[in-house]
């Protein structure tokens, strides 16, 4: 097992390098001069603009700043953002409230998803399945934008339930309205995996034996068919978590979160390379972690697959 | 003269003294002097340079380094320039001017803003080394060019002359330079400032009527707290206990909020909710002239738009755009449509300047202009105009199209750039090959800073903003002309006879002026635009 990790770490290394470098050169190709930008539509003073190029090394080749970027961040430097600030402090900033938001969705549409498809997958036919299914399509039908604006029209500007935006307040509280909106195209998925699973393994042989031997209804649902059933909503769940950081822009827009999103979005307006390529690097290995967790929660949830 | 705004600005004022005088005889206060609350929440974005005067030159930041810092005049709420840190700014020649300061007066760390507060930093600004935005703002004093090519570390133009007197060469003579040492880039920096400007730009120390309220008080993405900053001693004297402002991505959560009572004073209204703001919020919408210029420029070097023929087409485009339907129906009324090309809210302003119904709309005389015009030379290709996707463009541009094509009968098309970042290199690098979108507002209140930066052969080629490299020696000096007056009021004359010239010539079509537009909460008054259309913090009173 400990082999199999570190085989799968050390291929962390080429899709790394691999990714910040097409990150990088995106940025790069991006049109227009950021520099330029910065003035505005005020004429660009020459030798201030010289300076500003070579402060942030966009007077060198592109791989040359790749290579500058990557140099930095193996001695902890990530470079410094045009606004003067290390780039390093805005990822510290941001990233706990985007982590906070996502794992906040990840339990909802966890919790959300596996109970109510369960239940769902159980009384297959029934009413309850009926209307878990109506609602699980509505939820995947209804754009994120649309469910937000709505939620935060409804329940925080007329009801006053929950806080309209987040801003300052990071509190879980606040953070409830945009974690539902972020989670709610998940526990459509979510629900619809686990129903199909449970549905399916409900009928399966092992789970006719365990019913003949004399087991308990909820010993048999809790050992044999959730179990089983796990294995691709875990898989769902592990790549979700990527998604849901990276992913919150807009969720992030219309609470007014101060996350990731936001930043990538206005570094990649800005043209700042150094700032998108450490935020998205970031993503990068929670997206490989997640999936090597994901990985190793396999063998736990079925001894039959094995870890080489 | 600004008759509108006066009006309303008087209003205001009436109401403002109506209002305190209401609160002095509830309350029962001496004086009623100290104000009592909760601090007044506005909308802002999150500043995109460090928070140092002349790194400054965006709204988000320019707001808040406004309240933090004091120049040697400041601007009241209608344009006029008064007395801020300075006692006097006088010149015999209008050239040599002297700055004398008020005595005794601090930043907010008990640094004293003396002469040589001014004079360094504006010496440290210039310098290209230091890499500041606003840079070119000291070519106008003598050493400019000096210490631009590096032969000087220092403006030969400025000397101090004691511990509150300095003095300022001019590269020319301008009388009324003291308008434009309002601009936030002539704000002065404390000595220790320079120890570690980074550190510095993160945690600015000013002697503005605010100051950060506490060491982490720039909260980033999320907000700035400001407190009063007790140490000011000028006229714009806070009349709320604070104002923070809170950084926001989407202006439409700003609107959720301000809909919800969550926030103070709101400046922009999203597009999406331009048709029901009014209705939606009653006395608490803002909507009134604002000093945002807006226009599209066709460079002449563009086929068929030079010389006699070009003249025509200009006037032909012109009078095909039917201003008040867009402004209506696209904007919901929240453009004016131009009437020249500065803005209504600047001292001087006239709604009647000879040649301006080139900016009505008349279709059979537009037609007659491109006939004529096609006689010179037919018409071949498309008529295009470049904007930005990443503002909110597409629609009007659109619509101004739409109302060429069909009075016309030309083939029109938008010709959209991803960011404003794309479009801004190739106007800058002069290889676009249509007409394209601009806008102006001014950075200290005059309607030379709308002419002189976007029309003069000086700032053709790369040297100013002129983007359609319009040069006309006849318009050049009639703006010399109103710069030698003294008085302000002949001086408007004389740029408005200067724009007379545009109107003819028309470098850029006008379009409309954008309008104030925003919202207050129930628990604000006083609530003032100012001629640069930023609400003015420090008026603004909030009940606890």
């Amino acid at each position: 097992m400990g082999w199999y990790i570190g085989k799968r770490v050390l291929q962390m290394v080429p899709v790394f390098i691999g990714a910040t470098l097409l990150v990088y050169a995106m940025v790069f190709l991006v049109p227009g001069d950021p520099i330029q930008a910065m003035f505005g539509e005020r004429a660009v003073n020459p030798n201030v603009a010289a300076q500003i190029r070579q402060q942030y090394h966009l007077d060198q080749p592109f791989i040359n700043q790749y290579l500058i970027w990557l140099g930095g961040i193996f001695q902890g430097d990530f470079g410094t953002s045009f606004s003067g600030r290390p780039v390093i402090d805005e990822i510290a900033q941001v990233y706990p409230t985007t982590v906070r938001l996502a794992l906040m969705a990840l339990v909802l549409e966890a919790v959300l998803g596996v109970v109510l498809g369960a239940v769902a997958g159980l009384r297959r036919g029934r009413w309850f399945d009926s209307t878990a299914l109506v609602l699980s399509l509505l939820l995947i039908a209804v754009p994120t934008f649309v469910m937000g604006f709505l939620l935060q029209a409804v329940v925080g500007v007329k009801l006053k339930w929950l806080p309209v935006t987040v801003g300052a307040d990071v509190s879980l509280r606040s953070l409830l309205m945009p974690a539902f909106v972020l989670a709610s195209v998940s526990i459509a998925y979510v629900l619809r995996l686990t129903r199909t699973s449970v549905a399916e393994n409900a009928q399966a042989d092992f789970v006719r034996t365990a019913r003949a031997k004399g087991l308990g209804a909820g010993q048999v649902v809790r050992r044999h068919i959730l179990r089983n059933s796990l294995i691709p909503v875990v898989t769902f769940l592990g790549v979700d978590l990527g998604a849901l950081m990276g992913g919150a822009i807009v969720t992030e827009g219309i609470f007014n979160i101060p996350g990731v999103g936001n930043k990538l979005f206005q570094a990649i307006i800005r043209g700042q390379g150094p700032t998108v390529v450490s935020l998205v690097t970031i993503l990068v290995l929670v997206f490989m972690l997640t999936s090597l967790i994901v990985d190793l929660l396999y063998a736990a949830l079925d001894p039959r697959i094995r870890l080489v | 003269m600004t008759f509108r705004r006066k009006g309303a600005a008087m209003m205001a004022a009436a109401l403002a003294v109506a209002l305190s005088l209401g609160a002095c005889s509830q309350g029962g206060t001496d004086g009623g002097d100290a104000p009592t609350g909760s601090p007044v929440l506005m909308n802002g974005t999150e500043p995109q340079n460090p928070l140092i005067p002349t790194s400054t030159n965006e709204v988000g930041g320019g707001r808040i380094i406004d309240n933090l810092f004091a120049r040697l005049v400041y601007y009241t709420a209608d344009g006029e320039t008064k007395m801020d840190m300075a006692e006097s700014v006088t010149s015999d020649d209008d050239q040599v001017w002297t700055a004398k300061l008020k005595a005794g007066q601090v930043f907010s760390n008990d640094e004293p803003v003396d002469a040589a507060a001014f004079v360094d930093a504006w010496n440290w600004a210039a310098n290209p080394a230091n890499a500041q935005l606003n840079a070119s703002w000291f070519s106008i004093i003598e050493g400019y060019e000096d210490v631009q090519d590096g032969t000087a570390d220092t403006l030969s133009g400025l000397e101090v002359v004691d511990e509150t007197t300095f003095t300022i060469t001019l590269v020319a003579p301008d009388p009324n330079a003291v308008i434009q040492l309002g601009y936030s880039a002539y704000s002065p920096l404390p000595k220790s400032a320079f120890d570690d400007i980074a550190a510095y730009g993160q945690n600015p120390i000013g002697n503005g009527p605010y100051k950060l309220a506490s060491d982490d008080a720039w909260q980033h993405d999320v907000q700035i707290e400001l407190v009063p900053n007790d140490k000011y001693t000028g006229d714009r004297q806070p009349k709320n206990v604070g104002v923070t402002y809170v950084f926001y991505q989407d202006n439409k959560a700003a609107y959720n909020d301000i809909l919800a009572d969550n926030l103070d004073v709101l400046d922009q209204i999203p597009n999406d909710f331009m048709e029901s703001f009014v209705a939606e919020l009653g006395d608490r919408a803002v909507n009134e002239t604002g000093s945002l210029f807006q226009s599209f420029t066709i460079p002449s070097r563009l086929e068929h738009f030079d010389g006699d023929e070009g003249a025509l087409r200009r006037q032909a485009l012109s009078l095909a755009i039917n201003r008040q339907e867009i402004c209506d129906t696209v904007f919901a009324g929240s453009r004016t449509p131009a009437k020249e090309f500065s803005s209504p809210l600047m001292p001087g302003w006239s709604d009647s300047i000879p040649g301006n119904a080139i900016l009505g709309y008349d279709p059979t005389e537009a037609q007659r202009l491109w006939a004529a015009a096609d006689a010179i030379s037919p018409w071949t290709g498309q008529f295009k105009i470049a904007y930005n996707a990443d503002g909110p463009h597409a629609e009007w541009v659109q619509a101004v199209l739409n109302s060429i094509h069909n009075t016309l009968g030309i083939e029109t098309a938008p010709d959209p750039y991803p960011t404003f970042q794309a479009s801004r290199t190739v106007i800058t690098d002069r290889t676009i090959q249509s007409a394209f979108r601009t806008g102006w507002q001014a950075d200290y209140p005059s309607i030379y800073n709308y002419l002189a930066p976007l029309y003069s052969s000086a700032a053709a080629d790369g040297q100013g903003s002129n983007d359609g490299d319009y040069k006309n020696p006849q318009f050049d000096a009639e703006l010399a002309a109103g710069l030698s007056e003294t008085d302000m009021a002949d001086a408007a004359v004389q740029f408005n006879k200067a724009q007379e010239i545009l109107l003819r010539d028309l470098p850029a079509i006008p379009l409309w002026y954008q309008n104030i537009i925003g919202a207050k909460s129930t628990n604000v008054s006083n609530v003032l635009f100012g001629w640069d259309t930023v609400p003015i913090a420090y008026l603004i009173e909030k009940a606890a």
